[in-house]
């Protein structure tokens, strides 16, 4: 209160990150992730169930037509575990991109009437996300016991960092969007199309090696996701199995992705109030 | 002392897109993009070279009509939107009430909800759950605060969020228009809130269109026109040059009026175009016609802002036949007394039955009504209807 604060209010002011600022407002994220958390499950009767029965079902989908009918390879894996450790992550990328990508539309009153650090808005969305991931682990656990799936001691280091790139990979893709989206409303249009496309595209239901072209698989990891998926999966199927240039490749292609993401939406945040 | 708020030369430039023919349909813009460009986008400058210094345990009030640039200034005070040149100085945190509520969920309850706003608002969640109870006492709510805010009337969601705000403790308070919510009991508590919130040291900037209020919490003012500061001073002098101002435009406007080739309407006056409630209302003007002009019916039409007819004077009379039919010009002078309408704007409006002409001309001539000196703030105009009963009463 006593301390006394100066500063300049310009035209020009652009800071390159923030992070000072953002951290005084650190409590900001935890309330917009929590208010957004709450009215994700109101007025529902199953509640946080959802989290974890969406990805529930389409293991068992996929397992039933891909596992089963198509027969992929599974890197040695049970097929729904498989199926499942991919999609943990997945669903924390799709639902995370999507709610951060509309994120700043939707929340288009308040911005047009308080100051914030922008930034807040797509990065409590895609916390939300980590939530739901959470509760859906829960149900990872049970699944691997049941199919005695050995873990190598690996995963204490490989989970959290796959879930870290997987909100990295999220972030950059995410703020892009939203920012865009303030602009340009046909990007609400463009992210489900996105997401679906992407779905196919990353190797979440089939192993990359399943493509005979090594030209093609290259492509193929250039998504973020993958280093995510892979990383997630390594304790599963050993270390041995580890490609460090694919991995690379796609850590290479996340942080390009966030750096451009959050530069987009850090040059284009000030205007977000006389567009939205 | 340094001042708490410097603005040094702040202009705001908007750019407005004329979509020309209509709609703009998708073929229009392959169009545009293949073809050569045409300018059809326009620079308004909502804020022009606006400078003012605020001295810390002010309070100032920012008046002016819409679209004086008002709430453009404090949204660039409040770093919500950047100027486009010049800069703001500011030595103390500052918080903006730009209209309460901002960020209520109609979802959450309204335990939540308070401190959902409180934090967007910038209040530690420390502080909110220090403050919690007296925000709750304040607001009135308590029996309804683990119910979804959604069952709330509005004036218990307005209650509650002017409560949540009441208790920020920035140097520097923006308020937009947040005042005269809720009932009497409310609003006084507000006001109150209000003064302790000036006396204990802190700058408040104050916007709003009820001058009572203004007037009551305000040291000082700044009249905004057009984005430029018009008079920057006593905050007296600028609310009477805010009403005068718009009064003179009026009467410039109404000099002479044709109706048809041969028929004008000659110097309509009225005394004063700013009346008090229960005022006299003097009015005089003359219609003038190349050749005697027989009039069957004359009447003045007054109408509110919003072209609601409140009334009309009938101005027929055997004078009125006779001299019509042999004279030229006929003045007409007279006076409504008890002009007894809520404050605002109405518009005087002629209908006239003649030889020459036939019809009814709306906005002939404004006339502000300003509220009558009073020593509790006046309810919200929207509640009070079109008016102002001549009355009294006593508690007994």
């Amino acid at each position: 209160m006593s301390e006394s604060i100066e500063f300049t209010i310009e035209s020009s002011k652009r800071t390159l990150f923030g992070g000072k600022e953002l951290w005084r407002y650190r409590e900001l994220f935890y309330f917009f992730t929590w208010r957004d958390i709450k009215i994700k499950y109101k007025q529902t009767v199953l509640g946080f169930l959802w989290a974890v029965l969406q990805p529930l079902f389409m293991m068992v989908i996929f397992t039933l037509f891909f596992g089963r009918a198509l027969n992929i390879p599974s890197q040695d894996l049970p097929y729904p575990i498989f199926v499942f450790s991919g999609l943990l992550l997945w669903n924390m990328f799709s639902t995370g991109l999507t709610s951060s990508a509309n994120s700043m539309v939707n929340n288009s009153a308040i911005i047009k009437k308080i100051y914030f650090p922008r930034l807040i808005i797509p990065t409590s969305a895609i916390l939300v996300a980590l939530f739901d991931f959470f509760m859906a682990f829960v149900l990872f656990i049970p699944l691997l016991l049941f199919y005695k799936q050995p873990i190598s001691f690996a995963a204490w280091w490989c989970w959290p960092l796959a879930v870290f790139v997987t909100l990295m990979g999220t972030l950059g893709p995410g703020c892009l969007l939203a920012a865009l989206n303030v602009k340009y409303r046909d990007f609400r249009y463009v992210i489900p199309f996105l997401i679906q496309a992407l779905f196919f595209l990353t190797p979440v239901i089939y192993p990359v090696t399943l493509l005979k072209y090594p030209l093609l698989q290259y492509v193929l990891v250039l998504s973020p996701m993958y280093a995510a998926i892979e990383l997630f999966r390594l304790p599963l199927v050993g270390l041995a199995d580890m490609n460090t240039t694919f991995l690379f490749i796609s850590f290479g292609s996340g942080t390009f992705l966030l750096l451009i993401g959050v530069l987009y939406f850090k040059k284009t945040e000030a205007f977000f109030a006389d567009f939205a | 002392m340094k001042p708490i708020l410097e603005i040094q030369s702040v202009s705001k430039k908007y750019r407005i897109q004329h979509l020309a023919g209509g709609y703009l349909s998708l073929r229009e813009r392959m169009k545009e993009a293949f073809m050569s460009k045409q300018n059809v986008a326009e620079d308004f400058w909502a804020l022009k070279d606006v400078s003012f210094e605020v001295q810390a345990g002010e309070s100032i009030g920012i008046i002016g009509r819409n679209g004086a640039g008002k709430s453009t200034l404090l949204k660039i005070l409040s770093k919500i939107t950047p100027p486009t040149t010049g800069r703001i100085v500011s030595r103390g945190r500052i918080a903006s009430l730009l209209e309460v509520g901002t960020g209520f969920h109609p979802e959450l309850t309204g335990r939540e909800n308070i401190f959902f706003n409180g934090s967007l608002l910038g209040m530690k969640r420390i502080e909110i759950a220090a403050k919690f109870d007296e925000i709750v006492d304040f607001s009135g709510v308590e029996k309804f605060l683990d119910t979804p805010l959604k069952h709330y009337s509005s004036g218990m969601q307005l209650r509650l969020a002017f409560a949540v705000a009441a208790f920020l403790e920035p140097e520097i308070l923006i308020i937009d228009e947040v005042l005269a919510v809720g009932d009497a009991e409310f609003q006084k508590k507000c006001l109150g809130k209000m003064e302790d919130v000036s006396k204990s040291g802190r700058t408040i900037l104050f916007v709003s269109h009820n001058m009572a209020a203004v007037n009551s919490l305000c040291s000082s003012g700044i009249l905004l026109k057009d984005g430029a500061v018009q008079y920057a001073g006593e905050i007296k002098n600028a609310i009477e040059l805010h009403i005068n101002g718009d009064a003179r435009l009026f009467v410039d406007k109404a000099g002479l009026r044709k109706l048809s080739r041969d028929l004008n309407i000659e110097s309509i006056t009225i005394e004063t175009s700013t009346i008090r409630v229960f005022d006299e209302f003097r009015y005089s003007f003359c219609l003038v016609s190349k050749e005697p002009n027989p009039i069957t019916g004359l009447a003045l039409l007054v109408y509110s802002e919003l072209n609601e007819r409140i009334g009309i004077i009938d101005l027929r009379n055997n004078a009125l036949v006779s001299k019509s039919s042999s004279q030229k010009k006929i003045c007409i002078e007279g006076s409504i007394y008890d002009f007894s309408l809520i404050e605002g704007n109405y518009k005087i409006g002629l209908y006239l039955s003649s030889a020459l002409y036939q019809g009814e001309v709306h906005d002939l001539i404004m006339v502000q009504v300003t509220p009558p000196p009073s020593e509790v703030l006046p309810y919200e105009k929207q509640y009070r209807g079109l008016v102002e009963f001549k009355h009294k009463f006593s508690i007994c």
